[in-house]
């Protein structure tokens, strides 16, 4: 029991909390965008990959660490595009979409990490984004190493969540998004176009999972592995579904997760009679269970999974 | 722009855009091919030689195409009734796991008694692994999508644990895998070629599972549970019964490929068993338009794709990845040809 109070107590557990957390909450925002205007996007593990070698190769080519997040963007939002015009205006399957891109990211990843080194076997490393302390705020105990000295694109997450919160609920933008995903006949009377708006929400909450992935190489590590994703895409749609569809929600349910997290990898060497699968285990079962008592109290978007077509009821 | 349905599609428009998908899906190849420093012309050959060039070439094919044939045909029955099972991969993984824990000598019984055993026991282990998220979807409306996703990396960890556990072959040196399966448990070869019983058992497969879906209440109330979940209750049809029933047969499907590698083709269980086979029957299921009978095509088809590129890689230098973006093209085209030859766009 010392041990526990230990782990909780120190500021290095905190600090990998929302370490662990940011990538899922990139992840998390952007799919939780997609599914408020209608559109399940499952392409976001393969968006995540790409954006995770994207944003890895632009930097390990020589661009600024700030252009390699741009160019994992804009990767993810050309992903995302091609999974908004497939499933908005020809109102294709988004489950059947939305894998076919996660197979087309992955393996176009692959394809091009082995392009651009063929016969590397230890991944060559980039110098990634370094924390960086807030004056002041750096000193709160456990706090502040925890939210205060992280590297910029953790910041960046954070603002990430304020600026979907805001767009969602304090802007007409926001306002269109969310009805297009709950009452389309109603957004098409209001005389805007609901395969516009629903392919610039996938585009952009894709690009956002790109980040996401991006994390993963420029600041959590620094280089590509194929695993390395290895399904935080999965997970951050659960951890939408936990979070009610709401970006508030949705923060709070991937800081939960990451702790839970962070705590199985202490919890680990203090109980080495069980097996370590099971401590891996554990993340992907709260998922499922989270999934089980979320999903009594469903808020699902009136109109997600369900195309629109102009003209039919 | 809106689509119109059409009442009585052209052949031409029915055959012409999903041959214009396969065209796009080799132009792609092409333009990788050349990308990757490798003749497009010559790549497309090597690849085909590889496939099918010689007989040891296509019973490689036929080989890779059997664990494809049977998670191909549990997505086609899932996806059919509008179950989204993900999860055949973990599916697979039920199956082998049986296999390889019982066929190593635990049961000592003759090849006639041990072998349907085992193959049965197999498939219940994946009948049970499917039906978990079921009736979570239909008690609790937990998207089943997410759970049987996220219990294909679950499944993963406990074939590691078991590996590295009490199921941890003694004579392995310090390799994770599963003691031998006894003579008596393994598939013989058809004729004697380098080609399993898995196969045959594949095609089985396929026409029950044709003759399941065909011509069989079940098989009706699945489809019509497909079409329109809420019609079909209105119809008096059990939902809920009709997709437990579905994930049984699709669970158990899947399992088989399990089963039928670990028996045929590898005689042991090890954490690389499968190279995605249950992700990959998705695409096998959909370029057969969930047709049972189409998926031994598809299943061939794309175990050609995949073997074809092995062979023209080791040639040819090109990365053997090109196979994955060629089928994940081929599905995105596909799957919007068929579309668009039931459809004409309307502007306005």
């Amino acid at each position: 029991m010392p041990e526990i109070l230990d782990i909780v107590l120190s500021a290095s557990f905190w600090a990998a909390v929302v370490r662990i957390a940011s990538p899922l909450i990139f992840a998390t925002m952007g799919e939780l965008i997609c599914e408020r205007a209608g559109v399940l996007n499952l392409g976001i593990e393969g968006i995540m990959i790409a954006g995770a070698f994207a944003g890895w190769l632009g930097v390990w080519l020589g661009l600024p660490l700030w252009l390699g997040v741009a160019t994992a963007m804009v990767t993810g939002m050309a992903f995302g595009a091609l999974h908004g015009v497939l499933t908005c205006p020809l109102g294709l399957s988004q489950h059947v979409v939305g894998l076919g891109i996660t197979l087309l990211a992955t393996s176009s990843a692959s394809f091009a990490y082995r392009l651009a080194l063929p016969r590397v076997t230890t991944p060559p490393r980039i110098e990634p984004f370094q924390p960086l302390p807030i004056p002041f705020l750096a000193d709160i105990p456990l706090l502040g190493p925890a939210f205060f000295v992280q590297t910029p694109l953790t910041y960046l997450a954070f603002g990430v969540v304020a600026a979907t919160a805001l767009i969602l609920y304090r802007t007409p933008l926001g306002l269109a998004l969310r009805a297009v995903g709950e009452n389309p006949q109603a957004v098409e009377a209001q005389g805007l176009s609901v395969h516009a708006l629903r392919i610039g929400a996938v585009m952009a909450g894709s690009g956002l999972m790109a980040v996401g992935g991006a994390f993963l190489t420029l600041s959590a590590f620094n280089s590509f592995f194929f695993e390395m994703v290895n399904g935080r895409g999965w997970i951050a749609i659960a951890l939408v579904v936990f979070g009610a569809w709401r970006p508030g929600k949705a923060l709070l349910g991937a800081l939960l997760f990451a702790a839970f997290d962070a705590f199985q990898i202490r919890l680990q060497p203090l109980a080495p009679a069980i097996p370590y699968q099971i401590f891996l285990m554990l993340p992907f079962l709260l998922s499922i269970l989270a999934l089980v008592v979320m999903s009594r109290r469903a808020s699902v978007p009136g109109a997600l999974m369900i195309p629109f077509n102009r003209g039919e009821r | 722009m809106r689509l119109e349905p059409i009442a009585n599609p052209t052949i031409l428009r029915t055959l012409g855009f999903p041959v214009a998908a396969l065209g796009f899906t080799t132009l792609v190849a092409m333009g990788l091919a050349a990308l990757a420093g490798g003749a497009p012309l010559t790549v497309l050959g090597l690849m085909a030689e590889g496939a099918a060039g010689s007989q040891f070439a296509l019973l490689e094919t036929l080989n890779r195409a059997t664990p494809l044939i049977f998670t191909g045909l549990a997505i086609a029955v899932a996806f059919r009734a509008r179950l989204w099972n993900i999860g055949a991969e973990a599916q697979l993984y039920a199956g082998a796991l049986v296999t390889a824990a019982l066929g190593a000598g635990l049961l000592p019984w003759p090849a006639a008694v041990l072998s349907p055993t085992l193959a049965f026991l197999a498939a219940l282990a994946g009948a049970l692994t499917l039906l978990g998220p079921t009736i979570l979807k239909t008690r609790f409306g937990v998207d089943e999508v997410v759970t049987t996703l996220l219990l294909n990396f679950v499944m993963l960890l406990v074939v590691s644990m078991l590996l590295e556990g009490p199921m941890k072959d003694p004579m392995a040196l310090g390799w994770p895998q599963s003691a031998a399966l006894i003579p008596e448990a393994r598939l013989p070869r058809i004729a004697g070629l380098r080609l399993h019983w898995g196969f045959g058992l594949a095609l089985l497969a396929a026409v029950a599972t044709w003759a399941l879906m065909t011509r069989t209440t079940l098989g009706f109330e699945m489809r019509a549970v497909g079409a329109n979940r809420d019609a079909a209750a209105f119809a008096g049809i059990p939902v809920a019964a009709v997709l437990a029933k579905t994930a049984l047969v699709s669970g158990g499907l899947a399992a088989l490929a399990g089963y039928s590698e670990v028996a045929g083709a590898k005689g042991g269980l090890t954490l690389d068993l499968s190279p995605g086979f249950g992700y990959t029957g998705i695409i096998v299921a959909m370029l057969a338009l969930l047709n049972p009978l189409g998926v031994v095509v598809t299943a061939i088809f794309v175990a050609g794709v995949f073997v074809g590129a092995d062979s023209m890689s080791r040639a040819a230098g090109v990365p053997s990845y090109l196979a994955d973006i060629l089928l994940a093209t081929a599905l995105l085209t596909m799957v919007t040809a068929i579309m668009l030859a039931r459809h004409r766009i309307r502007r306005g």
